[in-house]
């Protein structure tokens, strides 16, 4: 039934996508590879494939010493954690609030949501504001408030959801039984957007995970509030930065000399993807539906 | 006379009665609405800074008035022209190169008959969901140049120099935008694949009948259908060429200075200026002229596509 045609077709697809597929994973082994390996092999032989010689000496060292690295964990932990969830309250809440027809100003209220998507004022009027009037440099919420809510596109992506997936029929029954409009929503409207809310909230998660403008933008000095991105953009410029923090004196005594820095740079950075990279496989399915659902506009 | 109050006040009392119903759901929207002010609304009044001459002292407001002084010195200098040019340019070029490599991989993912389609779809998507400094840590091994697998094991090998790469800057356009696909593929080639697999097989059958190979039913089938979305998201990323991905060109080329004549674009000029080298006011009249283009082009676009395709429009 094939045709020689259609075989053909079929090999070179096959290559060209075994090929992109590798070049997708293939730094990723070059950083994990670097990592395990010993840091004299590094400095001789450059980061590579197959480590010469293997050693976990920079994840002792980075555990060991660096007591930033576990900090800076648990705040990208607390970080992804707060914001996914007020990110997914106050948009669900909204295009809730939005999908009510009778709901008097709604014309209104949505297209100041949607105005948000055509004009921006931009880092410097942002940066001023944040900091000036709310002044949020150098705390938590310096790291949690700039994008709370990633675009208006979510709220109204979700606003057109309530209003189509969610017959009026339903909500209506649950008026009439006495329902409030809070009890309607937490019982009925939520658990049946369950899916988008789902996906909406897998964007905000990854997006908080990954964030590390915030921390750069709005935390100057007080370092101790790094989330793991921002520590591994600060070990990239500079490697001292661990001897600087690791609490412990006498490392710093010895000097840079000592630190396994080749090695540890790399270690850092699988530390860093690890969790995407666990986690990936069981997110990717719904993370594939969230890209077609607002695909064409996002 | 009477008549015609009593019914005023009746429909406002209505009214007042109607917003009473639905406090609930303005309490439900209350949340998001005010972060929306606070994120979105309250710092524009601060774009009047782009025309000051910024003490901050005297704050935002209290500063004294520039008039357009700012913006004719920042098109005085060489920056302006770099940093427009390298936007814009960059940005052509992501948009041209994306959208041939997307449906090139959606087109073959489409044809592909064996499962494991599913899995190369997954893998390539991956370098997606990788925040950008950790992007610049898997380019720095390879490009490092005291310990880069490029350096120390391909061009030894082959017995030339070791480059400097994050010194010299003839190479990193193509770095860029190399980094820039390899990101971004999975994502947009899913979007092409969502609507190719929308297509009507009919066609398809018909032409096989016909005894069309499969390039021909590609060039007459699939590439004809896929038009409207190719303009679509063409249109969109031309809405948006006035903005660049801040991590790919400050993040990636590690802010080198020997660099910033191929990698500055008004994302980094802007950020640059405001918390690097303090200079507030030359960063706002940048961010200026970026939000009112960008502005200006987000219109234009959305009405060639409403014109073309009125459901993919934003308004």
């Amino acid at each position: 039934m094939r045709t020689r045609e259609e075989k053909v077709f079929q090999v070179i697809g096959h290559i060209v996508m075994v090929f992109l597929s590798l070049s997708a994973v293939i730094p990723m082994i070059l950083l994990i590879m670097s990592s395990i390996t010993d840091n004299d092999t590094l400095i001789r032989n450059g980061y590579n494939f197959i480590p010469e010689k293997f050693s976990l000496y920079a994840y002792e060292y980075v555990f060991k010493t660096g007591n930033s690295v576990i900090k800076a964990y648990g705040v990208s932990i607390l970080l992804t954690a707060v914001g996914t969830a007020l990110s997914i309250t106050i948009t669900t809440l909204l295009a809730y609030a939005l999908s009510k027809k009778s709901l008097p100003g709604r014309g209104v209220l949505t297209f100041l949501v949607f105005f948000t998507m055509l004009f921006n004022g931009g880092l410097v009027p942002t940066y001023m504001n944040y900091t000036t009037v709310f002044g949020i440099k150098d705390t938590f919420l310096g790291l949690l408030l700039p994008n709370l809510v990633t675009s208006g596109f979510y709220i109204l992506l979700m606003k057109s959801y309530f209003m189509t997936s969610i017959p009026s029929e339903i909500s209506e029954a649950a008026y009439i039984d006495g329902a409030s409009e809070f009890q309607t929503f937490s019982r009925i409207a939520f658990p049946l957007a369950k899916p988008i809310v789902a996906t909406i909230g897998l964007f905000a998660g990854i997006a908080y995970w990954n964030d590390w403008q915030n921390g750069y933008v709005y935390l100057t000095r007080n370092t101790d509030l790094y989330s793991i991105q921002n520590l591994l953009n600060r070990m990239i410029q500079n490697i001292q930065y661990l001897t600087q923090n690791s609490g412990n004196i006498s490392n710093a005594d010895i000097g840079l000399a000592s630190i396994p820095s080749v090695s540890v740079r790399m270690a850092m950075a699988v530390i860093g993807v690890l969790p995407v990279l666990i986690l990936y496989p069981f997110i990717q399915g719904n993370f594939v539906k969230g890209i077609t659902l607002g695909g064409v506009k996002g | 006379m009477a008549n015609a109050q009593t019914i005023h006040v009746q429909k406002k009392g209505k009214r007042l009665l109607s917003i009473k119903k639905h406090l609930p759901l303005y309490l439900m929207a209350l949340p998001g609405l005010l972060y929306l002010f606070i994120n979105n609304y309250m710092p524009l009044p601060g774009l009047v800074l782009a025309f000051k001459n910024y003490n901050a002292r005297k704050g935002i407001y209290g500063s004294d008035w520039a008039g357009f002084d700012n913006f004719k010195f920042l098109f005085s200098t060489q920056d302006a022209f770099v940093i427009t040019r390298n936007t814009l340019l960059y940005n052509l070029a992501f948009i041209i190169l994306n959208a041939v490599c997307a449906i090139a991989v959606a087109i073959i993912l489409s044809e592909l008959t064996h499962k494991i389609k599913k899995l190369y779809q997954s893998v390539i998507l991956l370098p997606y969901m990788i925040s950008m400094v950790i992007v610049s840590y898997l380019v720095f091994g390879f490009l490092s140049p005291e310990s880069g697998f490029i350096n120390k094991t391909i061009l030894s090998a082959l017995n030339i120099e070791p480059i400097s790469w994050y010194m010299e800057k003839e190479y990193w356009p193509f770095i860029l935008i190399f980094v820039n696909i390899w990101k971004s593929i999975g994502y947009n080639c899913i979007i092409y694949l969502s609507s190719i697999i929308g297509f009507d097989r009919s066609y398809y059958e018909a032409a096989l009948i016909d005894g069309a190979s499969k390039w021909k039913q590609i060039r007459y089938i699939t590439l004809p259908l896929l038009k409207p979305t190719i303009i679509m998201l063409a249109l969109l990323s031309i809405g948006r060429i006035f903005y660049s991905d801040f991590g790919l060109f400050y993040q990636v080329p590690m802010n080198s200075g020997a660099l910033y004549s191929v990698t500055n674009t008004i994302d980094t000029y802007v950020y640059r200026g405001l918390l690097e080298l303090g200079d507030i006011t030359l960063s706002a009249a940048a961010g200026f002229y970026q939000s009112l283009v960008g502005f200006v082009l987000v219109l234009t676009t959305n009405l060639v596509v409403r014109k073309i395709d009125p459901d993919s429009s934003l308004f």
